[in-house]
């Protein structure tokens, strides 16, 4: 509307790539590029307070004692803090929102999103959650719950002050801006891929984001419903979650849970996607076994769906219960494996260039089966008994989640940098980058394996002196996994600052997907005449869409 | 809250504990666990040792995923340092253009449902012969009531024993009687060993967890549910046992810790006579405590 009336006044019409200028170009935005830039952004400055949150906590747990943290409800909020901001505002923002935006529409051919205005209230609401969880830390005490906000301590006896109601609202608003990205996501791939792209023939990231897509649609709406709930027995004097009007706290686990096992999925499988296309670009080789990679990130997700009672092993279930959700949490391994053996049998024969997005690549499948096999571990309702919320727990997420999901934020960034901002990054530093994570990550997590078997409890501010040792190796690890996360902003704001000019695909060969057809930086406007998908390739036929030549 | 102290006399508590582990740790080193001293040991990369049937089943399934697991990444360790070495762009610059195998593919769903399978079995056995103890078997009855931020317990056996279990400050710890800080208790409570004892847990507030590693016992109290476990310490495995609260439960989460003392039946009999003479003004099973509900 006021685009085209802005755009008659203007004369340069030969030249497509005019664009609103100032604030309105963000704050108005309906460009794919820009709103996952904004989601990037955004992410970015969760990620260090989220960092903060979690290095204030290695700080207090290096040795034994209270040291700096004197207010242990402080502690929770930190906690608490660190988790909420790490999944919904910067996993998510980044690998759904930021790759997603970005690289749909770029990868499937097609100049936009499905709903462009929806793409921005979809963005900005997740920005007011954003404020509002930063806010509820500084109301009254804040919430110390923990991320799963487990009632009764969440409810108002335990929790009489309006922090955690800020705290709902806030997941409430990310929950919207999930979900209507997700109709988003969902409308332009099924709708909007070109002419010859089947789907059996988009790239894996497609996949992975429109999986990923379902399964926020399908597990939000069950959130949102036990936050509703929550609220109500907060404010209003409902009983959903309070024994004493007839209501249960394990309800609230099995809703939480119900979304947030699908949750984890969502923060993996897009990572997925973003690994697939990089093992292939660096490879030179196709992805092996596409079909397979594509449906075991189906079954994935539609498994995931019905495992969710193994957070909760030691609630009292009786044993029936407890074998089913054994049996069916390990049957996700079996697509896993698929998916990492494609992999590699992916790099098998390839002709591999060690470019930073490449070992991050590795370095994502390589700790995603070390977090995986302790993955199979918890899934024994019987071993687990000794694992249950202890630092066996941590470690285990923290290698899928933290490891293995920021790998694969970090192997995307350094893979679309240059299509994002038009500039390479500088490779020598992107490696020592890659090498101090890689150090630093696993001296802060795999001693905390040996911390979760000798019993030390999570979310506890101090500990008996025996656990002092590995809690210092781990705080030690923490303090270089920072140095990481330091030189990753400065690798960024040099990139974009003095980053050598990228051309249209850095990659060369093996990169084989639409965005590198268009320039670097990718224009405002992109794919204004619609590519065509060749049927055949060297005689056999392609899965994932080929491009530059 | 605790009090707020001086920066040096910090200083010097951080260095001396330091210095306190790591003597610790050479100590043990040298001896190993033992079950006189069954907290958690400096450095320790296991589990705690194991009292009960229960815990041995544990371990011993433990260390067979363990094997599997730690085959399964030596796996994918070892084809990934092949692919560095063999498909790296100077070593083969042309790459292969395969991508289909149906023989692997295959494979490499089998062999993991094969291995799934293998672990199944044990699993489900650990699982029921962990899950409660048979009604005829059970030659005793122990109550656990969760509360922010202790631990009370009732002895429905023994008339109307019922007492709390309050954490010992940290001012109060004297490691010289080998006291434990964090994980000392004002009331430890005491079970006879070779006995089957029936452990069934309520919360009166929050959610908290009754974990003790050593029996292989980790529970949710809920309130409104009765959750039941069961613990049998054969008499070669007598000893003090201790464990923490595993479930957020607020403020001080980290200061509800567990100790139990497993005794020979006589000594259990006397400690019983002793604590429903000290305790005997508590005693009441239907004991009502105030909520503690401010959260600062």
């Amino acid at each position: 509307m006021s685009d085209t009336a802005t755009a008659a006044t203007h004369d340069d019409h030969a030249h497509h790539d005019h664009k609103p200028t100032g604030w309105k170009r963000w704050v108005y935005s309906t460009n794919h590029k820009d709103i996952g830039t904004m989601y990037i952004t955004l992410a970015v400055i969760s990620a260090i307070l989220g960092m903060g949150a979690s290095m204030a906590i290695r700080l207090e747990l290096a040795v034994p004692g209270i040291q700096f943290i004197t207010d242990t409800q402080f502690y929770n909020v930190l906690v608490t803090a660190h988790g909420f901001l790490m999944v919904f505002f910067v996993v998510m923002p980044t690998l759904i929102g930021g790759f997603g935006n970005w690289f749909i529409p770029l990868m499937i051919g097609t100049p936009d999103m499905a709903f462009p205005r929806m793409n921005n209230i979809s963005f900005w609401l997740l920005a007011g959650g954003f404020i509002l969880l930063v806010l509820s830390g500084f109301v009254q005490g804040g919430a110390g719950t923990g991320w799963t906000v487990y009632p009764p301590l969440s409810n108002a006896d335990y929790h009489p002050t309006p922090a955690v109601d800020f705290a709902i609202l806030s997941l409430h608003l990310a929950g919207a801006s999930s979900i209507l990205g997700a109709i988003n996501f969902i409308t332009t791939i099924i709708n909007m891929r070109a002419p010859g792209m089947t789907f059996h023939r988009m790239p894996l990231f497609i996949w992975a984001s429109l999986i990923t897509a379902f399964l926020l649609l399908l597990a939000i709406p069950v959130l949102a419903g036990a936050l509703t709930m929550l609220l109500t027995d907060r404010n209003f004097g409902t009983t959903f979650f309070d024994p004493s009007g007839g209501g249960d706290p394990i309800f609230w686990q099995h809703l939480f849970w119900f979304f947030g096992h699908p949750e984890v999925y969502i923060m993996i499988v897009p990572a997925f996607g973003v690994v697939s296309q990089v093992v292939s670009t660096f490879s030179k080789k196709p992805i092996f076994g596409y079909l397979g990679m594509a449906y075991a990130m189906a079954s994935i997700g539609v498994v995931g769906f019905v495992v969710w009672a193994h957070h909760m092993f030691t609630v009292g279930f009786n044993v029936e219960t407890r074998i089913y959700f054994v049996l069916a949490t390990m049957v996700i391994a079996v697509p896993t494996g698929i998916k990492i053996f494609s992999w590699l049998a992916t790099m098998w024969g390839g002709s591999i260039e060690f470019k930073t997005p490449m070992l991050y690549a590795m370095g994502f499948i390589f700790l995603f089966v070390v977090g995986g096999v302790t993955g199979i571990t918890l899934a024994n309702a019987g071993v687990d008994i000794a694992f249950h919320d202890t630092y066996f727990v941590i470690a285990h997420f923290h290698y899928v989640l933290s490891i293995a999901t920021i790998y694969g934020i970090f192997c995307g960034m350094f893979y679309w940098l240059p299509k994002m901002c038009g500039n390479m990054y500088d490779e020598t530093l992107g490696q020592w980058q890659f090498w101090i994570t890689f150090i630093g990550v696993n001296v802060l997590f795999f001693p905390q394996h040996f911390l979760g078997m000798a019993g030390m409890p999570r979310r506890i501010p101090d500990y008996p002196d025996a656990y002092a040792g590995w809690n210092l190796v781990s705080s030690i690890g923490g303090a270089i996994s920072l140095v990481g996360a330091l030189l990753f902003l400065y690798i960024l704001w040099k990139t974009i600052v003095s980053g050598e000019k990228a051309p249209a695909n850095p990659w060369g060969e093996g990169a084989t997907t639409l965005e590198w057809t268009v320039d670097s930086p990718a224009p405002f406007h992109t794919h204004e005449q619609i590519p065509e998908i060749p049927e055949e390739e060297h005689g056999e036929k392609v899965y994932v869409s080929p491009g530059a030549k | 809250m605790r009090p707020k102290e001086e920066g040096m006399t910090k200083y010097r508590q951080i260095v001396s504990r330091l210095f306190y582990t790591v003597l610790l740790a050479a100590a043990w080193l040298q001896t190993g666990p033992s079950f006189a001293q069954s907290g958690p040991q400096p450095w320790q990369m296991n589990f705690r040792p194991s009292a009960t049937p229960v815990m041995d089943d544990i371990v011993e399934f433990h260390n067979l995923l363990l094997v599997i697991e730690v085959l399964i990444v030596l796996f994918v360790l070892g084809l990934m340092v092949y692919i560095c070495v063999k498909f790296n762009a100077k070593a083969n610059p042309i790459p292969s253009k395969t991508t289909h195998n149906a023989f692997l593919e295959v494979v490499w769903t089998v062999i993991p449902i094969i291995i799934l399978i293998v672990i199944t079995v044990p699993s489900v056995k650990l699982l029921v012969f962990m899950d409660k103890a048979p009604k005829e078997k059970v030659e005793m009855t122990l109550k656990v009531i969760g509360h922010q931020w202790y631990w009370s317990y009732e002895y429905p056996d023994a008339g109307n024993l019922a007492f709390d279990s309050n954490i010992i400050p940290d001012e109060e710890i004297d490691v010289s009687k080998g006291q434990i800080r964090l994980l000392e208790v004002d009331n430890r409570i005491a079970i006879p060993v070779d006995t089957t004892i029936r452990v069934i847990m309520t919360s009166e507030d929050v959610l908290h967890n009754w974990a003790v590693p050593a029996f292989g016992i980790k529970m949710d109290t809920v309130p409104g549910r009765i959750n039941e476990s069961w613990i049998r310490v054969p008499a070669a495995r007598a000893g003090v046992y201790r464990g923490q609260c595993s479930e957020l439960c607020g403020v001080n989460h980290g200061y509800m810790p567990i100790v139990i003392e497993a005794k020979s039946k006589q000594d259990f009999a006397k400690w019983l006579d002793k604590a429903k003479k000290e305790f005997a003004n508590e005693a009441s099973p239907t004991k009502v405590v105030q909520k503690d509900t401010i959260v600062r």
